[in-house]
């Protein structure tokens, strides 16, 4: 059971997909523009990491190996647009922040590269353990990021407003509106990277 | 579980079928089962931002009108109460947005005044074009209770009245081309079918 434990917490800090393993930057880089968009996006992410890694590992030894991409990504592509139907229907406001995203979770690296690195070689119950761990350490690393942009970009917290800035004429927050674009979430990304990779020294 | 099949073509062509066949049916299931959820979600989402714009209404006439300058449609909502006219609201779309298309809803009294606007969908920049959205500023609350005929939808900078978003003067262009839009469309129809 330590070995699952291990398996389990591996991927927070010494394996974080985001942050160690640089997988899955693309949506990691475009959604998290606040926290709340990017513990949406590791939830939705890691559901279908959890559930692709339980396909894959029931159905390896039915897959021929030469055909076993192909066959991985309709598994994968499928589980993204049941998430996809399911958040438009019940969850409409996190659907519209995240929009094309979603959809883009099919490519997303860090999904084929668990199923094929880890779901394709092992059993049911470490793939699922494995699946798990990677998800949350996504979502803990797209939270973590989403929440510094939202703070610094938008003066507010998980849609909370913090009144640390400075306000103008109109009582709109002076805030560095730089983190809530592209460059700062490159900024961000690369302070978090680089205190990782200390944590792990 | 047995051996694992060999890369044969009939092998990787059969089973790949199969992969797909069963992913396809999942589909079709969740779809099925979603279906009628999904379109509730989005008729109570269109409902809401014309409940926004117009006063309260038991009755809705829906219909496209294609604009005199523009190249799609815009869409009219009627909103009648005890079968009278009590607004209309116009979704319509400007294509002068800082990074493209973006959508709103200005709903008119019956006289051709604003009552009120809302920001459908929309990719301007956070923090500075974005402010046009009520839920982040409180910019679009000057359309307010102006009717264009007096009212010049032209920010003070191009000698109209809007004063424009800090920053943001080509958000705050396109949301004016989108709302003039709307009411240009609501004028030419307006003494044919009253």
């Amino acid at each position: 059971m330590s070995s699952q434990m291990q398996n389990f917490t591996k991927g927070f800090i010494k394996e974080n997909p985001v942050f160690v393993l640089l997988l899955g930057l693309c949506p990691t880089l475009g959604v998290t523009t606040s926290a709340l968009n990017g513990f949406g996006m590791g939830l939705a992410t890691m559901f279908v990491l959890v559930m692709s890694n339980i396909v894959v590992s029931l159905v390896k030894n039915f897959i021929p190996d030469k055909v076993r991409i192909p066959a991985f990504i309709v598994i994968i592509a499928s589980f993204v647009t049941i998430v996809e139907l399911l958040m438009q229907g019940y969850m409409q406001a996190l659907y519209e922040s995240l929009g094309l995203f979603i959809p883009l979770i099919v490519v997303n690296c860090l999904v084929l590269g668990r199923a094929e690195a880890f779901a394709s070689k092992n059993k049911l119950w470490p793939s699922i353990v494995d699946g798990m761990g990677m998800g949350l350490g996504f979502t803990f690393a797209l939270t973590i990021l989403g929440g510094i942009r939202e703070i610094l970009g938008s003066d507010s917290i998980f849609d909370t407003l913090l009144h640390i800035f400075p306000v103008d004429k109109d009582g709109n927050p002076i805030t560095m509106i730089a983190f809530v674009l592209a460059p700062g979430a490159f900024i961000v990304l690369a302070y978090l990277i680089a205190l990782t990779r200390k944590l792990n020294k | 579980m047995g051996k694992k099949p060999e890369s044969t073509f009939i092998n990787m062509v059969s089973r790949l079928f199969a992969v797909v066949a069963v992913a396809g049916a999942a589909l079709g299931f969740v779809y099925m089962q979603t279906f009628d959820v999904i379109q509730a979600a989005k008729k109570k989402k269109l409902e809401t931002a014309i409940g926004n714009v117009v006063p309260a209404f038991d009755t809705l006439i829906t219909y496209k009108v294609m604009p005199a300058t523009g190249k799609d449609s815009i869409t009219f909502y009627e909103a009648y109460a005890n079968k009278e006219l009590v607004g209309t609201a116009i979704a319509t779309y400007t294509e002068k947005g800082f990074s493209g298309v973006f959508k709103i809803m200005v709903g008119f009294s019956p006289d051709g005044t604003i009552i009120n606007t809302a920001v459908l969908e929309h990719k301007e920049t956070p923090g500075l074009g974005d402010k046009m959205d009520k839920k982040k500023a409180k910019w679009s609350i000057q359309f307010n209770d102006k009717n264009p005929k007096t009212y010049i939808l032209k920010v003070t900078k191009d000698g109209g009245n809007v004063d424009a978003i800090t920053a943001a003067t080509i958000s705050s262009r396109a949301f004016c081309d989108a709302t003039q839009r709307a009411y240009d469309a609501l004028e030419a129809k307006g003494g044919k079918n009253e």
